[in-house]
């Protein structure tokens, strides 16, 4: 299988998760677009494989078809249906069984909400889904906090890849605790996806330098001025967080250190 | 509407995506997405808390009153 294609041309390690290589390491989400025809161009412009869509009932009164497939060809994108709204590890399970049934694949990025105004995850329900969904198949991303502890028993649990948070989802506050993140990712096996919080193009880079496997977003594209333009900046900017980290940076240091001779000065 | 009744006088009231509905008795959950212009192939249909796996089944899974009925799809999400 090939590996993700860098922007200049470089390559990287590939990007596996439960046997399937993905493209590229950039994932997008389709909720907030200001129009379909917005969403379908963003997504394009991100050049992410990995898509996720929401689980929810169907408008009878037919005045508004609000579905994303008409729109989300599910030959050319990987859906990954999440479980966003659930505040238990039943009705996330729940959710997670009505995508599945769709009837594209057995991936769910699985959420369970604990808090209504941060919208942080219960983990100890997130755990026990995440439990029920394994044995029943699924392969399970799960959206987390940065805790490592948690990371940890998410692994051990079955999960196919941990989505810690850079910071809660849609306050595009960006990386707040890059230490964590790196913790994380030395510490797991499973690929470790950053998931909400990022706000900008530096937020990703950024992010991505700490030597994650991939981002999420969403709102960070839909809430642009220039949703397209963003889309394009974040495929360039979580490229280029990848490229720095596999270069690896220079130590940091308190001293100047000159760049030039120092040897070779005129008299 | 007292001839609509007359044709479905032992009409049945199933739970639709938390509205309670009419439909004439005998009706399948096919027949209700029918009525409701829903292509069985774009939703999936939950029938008292059970999942309709095998959409053939959509015809001869007859509704009561008081069923819940959940029909849903993919919408955008993050």
């Amino acid at each position: 299988m090939s590996a993700p294609t860098l922007v200049s041309g470089s390559t990287d390690t590939p990007f596996v998760i439960a046997g399937r290589t993905l493209r590229s390491r950039l994932m997008v989400g389709t909720g907030k677009y200001r129009s379909p025809d917005e969403m379908v161009r963003a997504i394009d412009a991100s050049g992410a494989e990995v898509v996720t869509v929401a689980v929810r009932r169907v408008n009878l009164n037919r005045d508004a078809d609000d579905g994303v497939l008409p729109h989300i060809d599910p030959t050319r994108y990987l859906l990954l249906s999440n479980t966003a709204g659930c505040y238990n590890a039943a009705d996330a399970v729940r959710y997670a069984r009505l995508a599945r049934a769709a009837g594209f694949n057995e991936w769910v990025k699985l959420e369970v909400i604990g808090d209504q105004d941060t919208l942080l995850p219960d983990t100890a329900a997130l755990l026990e889904a995440t439990r029920t969904l394994v044995a029943e198949g699924f392969v399970v991303l799960a959206y987390t906090n940065d805790d490592l502890i948690t990371a940890l028993r998410l692994e051990d649990a079955g999960a196919a890849a941990v989505m810690p948070l850079a910071s809660p989802i849609g306050s595009g506050l960006g990386l707040l605790n890059p230490y964590s993140i790196r913790t994380i990712k030395h510490r797991l096996s499973v690929p470790v996806i950053v998931d909400a919080g990022v706000g900008t193009a530096s937020d990703a880079c950024i992010t991505m330098e700490q030597g994650v496997d991939g981002i999420l977003m969403n709102t960070a594209l839909a809430a642009a001025d220039d949703p397209v333009r963003m889309a394009h900046a974040m495929r360039l900017a979580v490229d280029a967080g990848r490229q720095a980290h596999l270069a690896g940076r220079m130590p940091r240091r308190e001293v100047a250190v000159p760049s030039s001779p120092s040897v070779g000065m005129l008299e | 509407m007292m001839e609509q009744r007359a044709t479905s006088p032992e009409g049945v009231i199933p739970v639709v995506n938390g509205e309670e509905r009419t439909v004439a008795a005998g009706s399948t959950l096919g027949d209700l997405l029918r009525e409701l212009a829903v292509s069985a192939e774009a939703v999936v249909v939950e029938h008292n808390r059970e999942i309709v796996r095998d959409r053939s089944r959509l015809d001869s899974m007859v509704l009561a009153t008081g069923d819940s009925v959940e029909i849903v799809h993919f919408v955008g999400g993050g």
